[in-house]
C-alpha cells in the first residue's frame, strides 16, 4: 500500500477565490452569505446563500471555453488551476496516463439546465443551443479537468448529495493507495444558486432565512452556498522524489449506507462511517485533535452528528474540537467536501481552527467543543472531514499531519 | 445561453444575408469579416464540428429559420457546407423559401 499526501489545492468559494483568502477568512470568522442576486429573485422565498460574487467569467476564460463551461465547470477549473500549480506536477508525459480525476458534484450544469429550460418553457422558444448537453453534464467538469492538464487514466465524477465530494476524494485516496495511480485531481464543486436551484431547496422546508447557525439551539435551517476544491492527491514516494510540498497526508476513508430513510439522517450509520475511518487510517479515537463536521444547520443533522461523533470517541469527544464552516461559506451540496477539506488543511498545516459562527446558543444535544464563532490556535495531529448525505450515504475522510 | 444570439446581436437588419452569414462564421473562427474569403472551406477557417453546429445555430436564430443539418451525416445534408460560398447560397435559399 503506498502512502497518500495532498500536495496542492485550490478553492473558489463565496469567501475567497483563493486557499490562502479562504484560511484568511476561516481565521477571521467571516461570513460569506449574504443576500443572492439571481434572476426572479423576488419570486423566491429563500433570499440568502453564500454566492461567489464578482464572478467574471471572461478574465478566466475565453470565448470558446465560456460556451462550453457551466459554472460549475468553470469554478472546478479556476480551483484545478490553483492546485496544480501549488503541487507543481506535470501530467504532460507518461505521468498523465498513470493519473486521473474524480470529482464530485451533485446538480451538475443546474444553471445551464435553468436558463433552457426557461428558455423552452417560459420564453416558448423551440431551439436551444448545441452545447447544452455537453455544458450540464454531470461530468462535464471533470472531463475539462482530464483534457486541461492530459489526465488519461481513471476519470469519472461521483454524484452522492451532499457527500460527492468525500466520496470523490475517499476513491481518488483509494486509488493511490492501491497504486492503480500515480495522482489523482480530486475534490468538487457545485453552482445550483439559480432561480429553479434554489426553488427546488425551498420545497423541502429546512432552509434558514436567516443564517446558517450550526450547532446553536436556535438554529433553523441550512443556507446554499456555491464553489469549487480541488486538490492533488499524489503517492508520497512520487512527491518526495520530485520535492513537491506536501499539506498532509491522507489517511483514512469509510463509506456506509443507512438504508434507511432518504432525508432523515441515522446516527448509526454516521459513527459506522467515523469508526470506519478512523480503522482505516489506523488512527485512535485520542489521535484526533479536530473534526470538520457536516453541520448543515438543521435540526436533524445537527443533533445526529453530535450523537454519533459522541458514541464514536466516547470520553473524547468532550476533547475534541468539531465545527462546521457552513456557517461561513453555506453548503455547497456536492462540492461541499471539498471547500470543507480546507479547514482540515488549516488545522493542520497552520495549527488554527475554524469557527463555527453564528453560534447564538447552547444547545444541550450539541454538547461538543464546536469552536463557537472565533477560530483557535491548536496543534492538532489528526482531523477527520465528515459528510452525510440525503439518502444516508455517508463518507468521512481522515487526515493526518505530515 | 449568450453565444449564438452574441452573434448576430450586433449586426444591422439592413445587412445582406450574406453578409450576416459571414459575420457569424467570422466570429466564429475568431477572424475578422474581411478575412473569410467565399471560396474558403470551414477546415481553412479552422471551423469544426462543434464550432459548425454552433455556427448553424447562430444562423437559424439570426433568420428564424431551421437548417436541415445533421452531424451524424454531414455530407448527405441538403445543406451544402463545402465552402462559405456554399453555406451563404444555402442560407439565402432557405431565407427565400421562408418568405415565399
Amino acid at each position: 500500500m503506498k502512502r497518500v499526501v495532498i500536495t496542492g489545492a485550490g478553492t473558489v468559494n463565496a469567501l475567497a477565490d483563493t486557499v490562502a483568502g479562504t484560511f484568511a477568512a476561516f481565521r477571521e470568522g467571516r461570513c460569506g452569505i449574504a443576500e443572492i442576486d439571481v434572476r426572479d429573485k423576488e419570486r423566491l422565498g429563500i433570499r440568502i446563500g453564500g454566492q461567489v460574487r464578482g464572478w467574471n467569467e471572461s478574465a478566466h476564460f475565453n470565448r470558446q471555453q465560456i460556451a462550453l463551461y457551466d459554472r460549475f465547470t468553470q469554478f472546478t477549473l479556476h480551483a484545478a488551476r490553483e492546485a496544480i500549480r501549488q503541487s507543481g506536477i506535470d501530467f504532460s508525459d507518461a505521468l498523465g496516463l498513470a493519473s486521473g480525476v474524480v470529482l464530485g458534484t451533485a446538480g451538475g450544469g443546474v444553471t445551464t439546465w435553468d436558463e433552457n429550460y426557461r428558455a423552452v418553457y417560459e420564453e416558448g422558444k423551440n431551439r436551444v443551443h448545441p452545447f447544452v448537453v455537453p455544458r450540464l453534464m454531470n461530468n462535464a467538469a471533470a472531463s475539462h479537468v482530464s483534457m486541461e492538464w492530459n489526465l488519461r487514466g481513471p476519470s469519472f465524477t461521483v454524484a452522492t448529495a451532499c457527500a460527492s465530494s468525500n466520496h470523490a476524494m475517499g476513491l481518488a485516496f483509494q486509488m493511490v493507495r492501491s497504486g492503480a495511480a500515480t495522482a489523482m485531481v480530486t475534490g468538487g464543486s457545485e453552482s445550483m444558486l439559480c432561480f429553479g436551484g434554489i426553488k427546488a431547496w425551498e420545497g423541502l422546508r429546512v432552509m434558514s432565512r436567516t443564517a446558517c447557525r450550526p450547532f446553536s439551539a436556535n438554529r433553523d435551517g441550512m443556507v446554499q452556498g456555491e464553489g469549487a476544491a480541488v486538490f492533488v492527491f499524489e503517492d508520497y514516494d512520487h512527491a518526495r522524489a520530485r520535492g513537491a510540498p506536501m499539506l498532509a497526508e491522507v489517511v483514512g476513508f469509510a463509506m456506509t449506507s443507512d438504508a434507511g430513510d432518504i432525508v432523515m439522517p441515522s446516527a448509526q450509520g454516521a459513527e459506522r462511517a467515523i469508526t470506519g475511518a478512523l480503522r482505516d487510517g489506523r488512527l485512535n479515537a485520542d489521535d484526533v485533535g479536530y473534526i470538520n463536521a457536516h453541520g448543515t444547520g438543521t435540526a436533524a443533522n445537527d443533533k445526529t452528528e453530535c450523537a454519533a461523533v459522541a458514541h464514536a470517541f466516547g470520553h473524547h469527544a468532550d476533547r475534541l474540537m468539531i465545527s462546521s464552516t457552513k456557517s461561513m461559506h453555506g453548503h455547497l451540496i456536492g462540492g461541499t467536501g471539498a471547500v470543507e477539506l480546507l479547514a482540515c488543511l488549516m488545522a493542520l498545516t497552520e495549527g488554527v481552527i475554524a469557527p463555527t459562527i453564528g453560534y447564538e446558543e447552547p444547545d444541550p444535544e450539541c454538547a461538543l467543543d464546536v469552536v463557537p464563532n472565533t477560530a483557535r490556535e491548536a496543534r492538532v495531529d489528526a482531523v477527520l472531514s465528515n459528510a452525510f448525505a440525503f439518502g444516508g450515504l455517508n463518507a468521512v475522510i481522515a487526515l493526518r499531519r505530515i | 445561453m449568450h453565444e449564438g444570439c452574441g452573434g448576430c446581436g450586433g449586426i444591422v437588419m439592413a445587412d445582406s444575408v450574406r453578409d450576416r452569414v459571414i459575420a457569424i462564421i467570422a466570429e466564429q473562427a475568431v477572424l475578422d469579416v474581411a478575412d473569410v474569403k467565399p471560396e474558403m472551406s470551414l477546415e481553412d477557417l479552422g471551423i469544426d464540428s462543434l464550432g459548425l453546429v454552433e455556427s448553424i445555430f447562430a444562423i437559424e436564430e439570426a433568420f428564424d429559420i431551421s437548417v436541415p443539418y445533421n452531424a451524424n451525416e454531414p455530407g448527405k445534408s441538403d445543406f451544402d457546407i463545402s465552402s462559405v460560398d456554399a453555406i451563404v447560397r444555402a442560407v439565402e435559399a432557405l431565407v427565400a423559401a421562408k418568405a415565399a
